[in-house]
C-alpha cells in the first residue's frame, strides 16, 4: 500500500515482524510478558535490541537515541503521573512538548502567540484546563493529566504515537473520557497510532489492525475486514487454538 | 554607645557578605532544587574562583578579567561533575565527592601554596572605591550612620539583582524549561527530545560558575584565597536556600530566586548574632551552621503541623457547636 512512509519493526531475538503503514491504528493485546511494552520501548528507543532493526520511514533508526527519536515519536504511558512535569505550569508543560519537534533555544518558552495556540488546543480536551494555563501540574487530577499527557504527545503531529494502557490506571468514566479524546485526535491529526490494551473490546472497536502477542512473538493478526467481524469470543478461540489449552484469566493478565 | 556602633558595623558587614555569598546560594540552588542534584563539587569550586581570581591578580591581570576567568573555570568544574555522573554512571553524590576531592588538589596547584594574599594587590573592590569615593563623601552628609564605604553593597546588590534577573528568565526559556523538567521528571523530559545529560552537564556547570563567581569575589573582598575557605561551603549555601524558602517560599521561580538571596543574607545575619555570644569562638562556626541548618528545617514542618492541628480543633469544636445548637432547638421545640 504505502511503501513510503512506512516503519517496520523487527525484533529477531523474539522473530517479531511488525510492518506499519502510515496511518495505521493498531491495538496490541496478550497477557502479561507478552512482550508488548518491549515492543513500544524498543520503538521508543529506551531499549536497544540485541539484534533486529527498526526503520522509520526508509531510514534505519535503530542507533538513534531516545531522545532524537522522540523528535518523531509521540507517548502516552500508563501512570499519569509520568508524561507531564508536576512543579511546571500547563502552559509550561505544553512549551516543552511544543519543543519536541522544535530545537530548544535560549528563547522565552511560553510567548503570547504560544499561549493562545495552547489555550485553542486544551479547549479541545473539554476540560476547562484552558483557564488553568497557570496552574501547575502536580495540583491537577489523574484524569486530566493523563488527558493533558495525550494533548502533549499529540497536538505536534508526531510520526508515530504510541499509547501504553493509558487508561488503565483511570476509573471507567475518566477512563472513556480519554479514549473518546484519543479517538478524536487520532482522526484530526490522521496519526499513526500503535496501541496496548488489556480490555479486548476496546482492542476490537478501535483501529484498523489488531494483533495478539504471546512469548515476543505475534500470534494472531486481523486485518480491518477480518477484525469487523470478530468478537471476544472469536479472539479466545484464536488465542486457544494457537496456544493449546488457555484460560482467559491468562490472556486478561 | 560603642557597643551599639559595633553591631551595626557587623549587621553593615553581614549585608556586604551576604550578598556575595547570594550568588553561591544562587548556584546551591539550580543544582539542589532545579536539578535536584545533590552537589557536593559546591565545596572545592568556591575556592576554585577563589584561587584562579587570586592567582590571576597576582600576575597583574585586571581584577575584572580574573573574576570572569574564575567564573568560567567553576563551569569546567562543575560540567565535569556533570559527565562523571552522566557518562560515568556515578551516582550524583558521589561524583560531586570525587570533584571536590580531586578540585582540592588542583586548588593547591593552582595557587601553589595553601594562602595566598590579596592586601597589597589592585582588587575589583579596591577599584571600585577609587571612583566611588566621592558618592560615599555625599552618602556621609545624608546618612547619619556611615560605614566605611557604601561602594561594596550598592555593587554587589546591582550584581546579584543582574543574575537573579538574568537565571530567572533564563529559566523560562525552553532550555530552561527543560533543565526544570529534568529535576522533575526525567523520563518524561526524555520522550520529549531533551537530551537529559547535556542538560545536567549544563545545568551544573552554570551552577559552579556561580559559586566560583562568589568565591572570587569573597577573595577579593576579605584579601586573601585560602584553600579552606570552600570548607561546608555546601551547607552553607543550603541553609541560605532554605531559610529564604521557609520565609519568603518558592511558588513561582522569580519568588524562589529572591527567596535564596534574602536567606544567604539572613544566614550571615544570623551567624554574626550568634557570634556576639562570648560563648562562641569562631572555629563553632561550622557547628552553628549544621545546627541553622537543622532549625531551618525542623521548625516550619513542626509550626505547620502546629496550625494544622489548631485548624481541625477549631473546625472540631465548631462542628460540636452546630450539633449542640441542633439539639437545643429541637428540644426547643418540643
Amino acid at each position: 500500500m504505502f511503501n513510503e512512509g512506512s516503519l517496520d519493526e523487527k525484533v529477531a531475538l523474539n522473530d517479531l515482524d511488525l510492518e506499519v503503514k502510515k496511518g495505521d491504528f493498531i491495538t496490541v493485546i496478550g497477557s502479561n510478558g507478552a512482550g508488548k511494552s518491549t515492543l513500544l520501548n524498543i520503538i521508543a528507543g529506551k531499549l536497544i535490541p540485541d539484534d533486529g532493526e527498526v526503520w522509520l520511514e526508509g531510514k534505519n533508526i535503530t542507533s538513534l537515541p531516545e531522545y532524537k527519536r522522540a523528535a518523531y515519536i509521540g507517548r502516552v504511558f500508563q501512570n499519569p503521573l509520568a508524561g507531564t512535569s508536576p512543579s511546571l505550569t500547563i502552559e509550561e508543560n505544553l512549551a516543552i512538548a511544543y519543543n519536541r519537534v522544535h530545537k530548544r533555544t535560549i528563547k522565552i518558552g511560553v510567548t503570547n502567540k504560544r499561549r493562545q495556540e495552547f489555550k485553542e488546543q486544551l479547549s479541545l480536551l473539554g476540560l476547562g484546563l484552558e483557564n488553568r494555563l497557570n496552574a501547575k501540574v502536580g495540583l491537577l487530577s489523574g484524569g486530566e493529566r493523563q488527558a493533558l499527557s495525550l494533548l502533549m504527545a499529540t497536538f505536534t503531529k508526531p510520526k508515530v504515537l504510541l499509547l501504553d494502557e493509558h487508561t488503565a490506571a483511570l476509573d471507567p468514566a475518566r477512563a472513556e473520557v480519554i479514549l473518546s479524546l484519543t479517538k478524536k485526535f487520532i482522526e484530526n491529526y490522521q496519526l499513526t497510532t500503535i496501541m496496548i490494551t488489556h480490555n479486548m473490546q476496546q482492542a476490537i472497536d478501535l483501529g484498523n489492525r489488531l494483533i495478539m502477542m504471546n512469548q515476543g512473538k505475534i500470534i494472531f493478526e486481523a486485518t480491518e475486514e477480518e477484525k469487523q467481524k470478530l468478537t471476544i469470543s472469536l479472539l479466545m478461540k484464536e488465542f486457544e487454538k494457537i496456544r493449546g489449552t488457555v484460560s482467559d484469566r491468562v490472556l486478561l493478565g | 554607645m560603642w557597643k551599639g556602633v559595633s553591631m551595626s558595623i557587623a549587621i553593615f558587614g553581614s549585608i556586604e557578605s551576604g550578598l556575595i555569598y547570594a550568588l553561591m546560594a544562587l548556584g546551591v540552588y539550580l543544582s539542589f532544587r532545579i536539578l535536584d542534584f545533590p552537589d557536593l563539587t559546591v565545596d572545592g569550586s568556591f575556592v576554585t574562583g577563589a584561587a584562579v581570581c587570586a592567582v590571576m591578580i597576582v600576575n597583574g591581570f585586571h581584577p575584572i578579567v580574573a573574576t570572569i576567568t574564575a567564573l568560567f573555570a567553576g563551569f569546567i568544574a562543575g560540567s565535569i561533575t556533570g559527565v562523571l555522573h552522566t557518562k560515568g554512571n556515578i551516582n550524583p553524590l558521589l561524583s560531586g565527592i570525587l570533584m571536590m576531592i580531586a578540585l582540592y588538589s588542583i586548588n593547591l596547584r593552582i595557587m601553589g601554596r595553601s594562602n595566598l594574599p590579596l592586601l597589597q594587590e589592585e582588587t575589583f573592590f579596591s577599584k571600585l572605591l577609587e571612583t566611588w569615593s566621592p558618592i560615599d563623601q555625599v552618602l556621609k552628609s545624608v546618612i547619619p550612620f556611615t560605614p566605611k564605604t557604601w561602594s561594596v553593597v550598592f555593587s554587589m546588590l546591582l550584581l546579584v539583582v543582574v543574575i537573579k534577573l538574568i537565571l530567572d528568565y533564563f529559566l523560562k526559556t525552553e532550555i530552561g524549561l527543560a533543565l526544570r523538567a529534568v529535576g522533575d521528571n526525567e523520563q518524561m523530559i526524555q520522550s520529549f527530545s531533551a537530551n537529559t545529560d547535556a542538560l545536567k552537564v549544563l545545568g551544573l556547570g552554570l551552577s559552579n560558575a556561580l559559586v566560583a563567581l562568589s568565591g572570587a569575589l569573597i577573595a577579593q573582598y576579605n584579601g586573601f584565597s585560602d584553600i579552606g575557605m570552600g570548607i561546608g561551603m555546601i551547607i552553607i549555601g543550603l541553609a541560605s536556600v532554605i531559610i529564604g524558602e521557609a520565609l519568603i517560599g518558592n511558588k513561582t521561580i522569580v519568588k524562589a530566586t529572591l527567596a535564596v538571596i534574602f536567606g544567604a543574607i539572613v544566614y550571615r545575619l544570623i551567624v554574626a548574632f550568634a557570634l556576639r555570644f562570648n560563648f562562641f569562638e569562631t572555629g563553632d562556626l561550622k557547628l552553628i551552621t549544621a545546627c541553622i541548618v537543622v532549625l531551618s528545617l525542623t521548625i516550619p514542618r513542626y509550626l505547620d503541623k502546629r496550625r494544622e492541628k489548631k485548624r481541625k480543633l477549631l473546625r472540631r469544636q465548631e462542628l460540636a457547636q452546630k450539633r449542640g445548637e441542633n439539639i437545643a432547638s429541637t428540644k426547643a421545640n418540643l
